[in-house]
């Protein structure tokens, strides 16, 4: 053995250091987020120093927005808003409680829908990496779903949930949500998972079939590992949509409590208080970064699939 | 009982321009044991026979035989290893969890697994190595990887496709005298896929020459350099002679030897 070690000991190598540049580039994405925040910011006081109070106009077509303080507030009114009571009613809580619990209430709805979907679409995966045929008549109306608008989608579910009685279980509206949230959800999911399920080469999946390796425990030792790298951004996708979806879906089924519901009621004061409906339309976005930004965090546990992701 | 058995052997592949007659009329005995290299141009079917026998294709005609059951049976008892032109190892595993993915597939225990896997990374020289990753590994690592772990549940046939074809020229002639070491040790049949004469003459007991248009077996060459073969091998006459035999069996016509006549 040991004649044989020294004739190899050429080829050894130094091994090489996992991902040395790893947390240097997270504090660099950090700081280009804030960048783009602070360049976003200094556009929009930017626009409204130089394009004047009533818009541009090119004859009688309006070409840009109008940029007085009522359709656009600078960004320290706005922020001044958030911290002033909700209205001049006497114990009304601040905009940034009312936005934060109205947030919560629609985060978790997001997050059942995005569970959901999330689950179904690596079923429906799988169900199209077993059987071909199954890819080919699927596919098509997958698509499909997301052309559908959600808006039209919404009564009809609220209809069918109505009629829903599973013993104890009494459908309720924010199901109805998450479910329509779901239906955003699972379409990434499912394209990244059926990806990442095709994505072992050749010579692996033959190595399985060589060791005969069953259906199931080629998806659990080869497959779905292998998707991790594919998986991970397409559910980050799937948790950003689901925050749309519910949002939509509060407003389009009429729930109340969540961030969708807020737009609407702020909105309805943006005469008089134009400040108001702004901070919640930058709540609703940040919302569907903070949902990501949670998903992201099942990375973390998972470097070791991560190679294609990472190099 | 002989390790593969090919009767009449032919696999036609159906396309749209037509069929396209990768092998016909195969015959071929591997003996238990036995070495033996199947070597010829592109497209002359021999990667196409070796996953015939290892039940990655199925043949369109004739009788294919593994320790006398179906290519099929053989690969569900696990009778062969196999190592393909890409070492295909798991990323995510580290070269120990590579090499027991056979046996872990196959229900054996941890405990017998660490202990195997420990013993085929000494044989392929990487024990330093058992707690990398792939890609932390040269290609030539790779590939001895890739080997240990065809070796891991002791097979009495081990089937080769190119193996060593990605690597350089001095890795490869280290990795032949390692792999004639190792079948020597385990006493397995091989069936070893390779378009490099040097290759098939140094490892082999006897080198099936084929021609391509229809894939057939154009010559049997036996080659016995004994079973002692070191690196002096490589410049005895007499495998220089065995070299040129297959060489001429491989281009059909003799070759003019210019100087001494070999044979």
């Amino acid at each position: 053995m040991t004649d044989l070690a020294t004739t190899l000991a050429p080829e050894r190598t130094a091994p090489v250091p996992v991902r040395p540049r790893e947390r240097s580039a997270v504090g660099r994405r950090v700081l280009v987020g804030v960048l783009a925040v602070l360049v976003l910011v200094a556009l929009w006081e930017l626009v409204k120093v130089v394009v004047p109070d009533a818009g541009g106009h090119l004859g009688e077509a309006s070409v840009l927005p109008r940029t007085d303080d009522l359709a656009m507030p600078h960004v320290w009114t706005i922020v001044d808003r958030v911290l002033d009571p909700e209205t001049s009613a006497a114990g009304s809580p601040t905009v940034l409680s009312a936005m934060l619990s109205a947030c919560w209430f629609t985060l978790r709805v997001a997050l059942a829908g995005w569970l959901v979907g999330s689950v179904g679409g690596l079923l429906l995966a799988a169900l199209m990496q077993r059987w071909q045929l199954a890819e080919a008549a699927l596919v098509p109306w997958v698509v499909l779903s997301q052309t559908v608008p959600l808006i039209a989608l919404a009564p009809l579910v609220v209809g069918w949930g109505g009629r829903i009685h599973l013993g104890e279980l009494e459908w309720q509206r924010w199901m109805s949500v998450a479910l329509i949230a779901s239906y955003l959800a699972f379409f990434p999911v499912t394209i990244g998972a059926l990806r990442g399920f095709q994505s072992p080469p050749a010579a692996q999946v033959e190595l399985f079939r060589a060791q005969a390796a069953s259906w199931s425990r080629t998806m659990r030792s080869l497959r779905l590992p292998a998707s991790v790298p594919y998986l991970l951004p397409a559910l980050r996708l799937g948790a950003a949509t689901a925050v749309v979806g519910a949002i939509v879906a509060e407003v389009s089924t009429g729930t109340k409590g969540g961030i969708g519901r807020l737009i609407i009621g702020y909105a309805q004061s943006a005469s008089g208080d134009p400040a108001k409906p702004w901070a919640a339309i930058i709540a609703a976005a940040l919302l569907g970064l903070v949902a990501a930004m949670l998903v992201s965090l099942l990375g973390l546990g998972l470097g070791r699939y991560r190679y294609a992701e990472v190099r | 009982m002989n390790a593969v058995e090919a009767r009449g052997v032919g696999k036609v592949f159906a396309s749209r321009s037509g069929d396209v007659h990768a092998l016909e009329g195969i015959d071929l005995t591997v003996a238990a044991g036995e070495f033996v290299s199947l070597i010829g141009p592109s497209g002359c079917g021999k990667s196409t026979l070796l996953r015939l026998i290892a039940d990655l294709d199925t043949p369109t005609s004739g009788e294919l035989t593994v320790f006398g059951k179906t290519p099929q049976q053989a690969r569900e008892a696990q009778d062969y290893g196999i190592a393909f032109q890409q070492a295909g190892l798991l990323p995510w595993r580290t070269v120990t969890a590579n090499v027991e993915l056979p046996l872990e597939l196959h229900g054996i225990g941890k405990a017998e697994r660490a202990t195997r896997a420990a013993e085929l990374l000494s044989l392929v020289g990487l024990d330093e190595f058992a707690g990398h990753f792939p890609h932390q590994l040269s290609g030539g690592m790779q590939q001895r990887v890739a080997i240990a772990r065809s070796l891991a549940e002791r097979p009495s046939l081990l089937l080769m496709d190119e193996p060593f074809g990605a690597l350089d020229e001095m890795t490869r002639e280290r990795m032949q005298t390692e792999l004639v070491r190792i079948c020597a040790e385990s006493g397995a049949a091989v069936v070893f896929v390779t378009h490099s004469i040097p290759e098939a003459v140094f490892l082999s007991q006897r080198v099936v020459v084929m021609s391509p248009r229809p894939g057939r077996i154009s010559a049997v060459i036996p080659v016995n350099l004994g079973d002692e073969r070191g690196e002096d091998l490589r410049e005895d006459a007499s495998f220089f002679a065995a070299v040129t035999a297959v060489r001429e069996a491989l281009h059909g016509t003799p070759v003019t030897a210019r100087g001494v006549d070999l044979r």
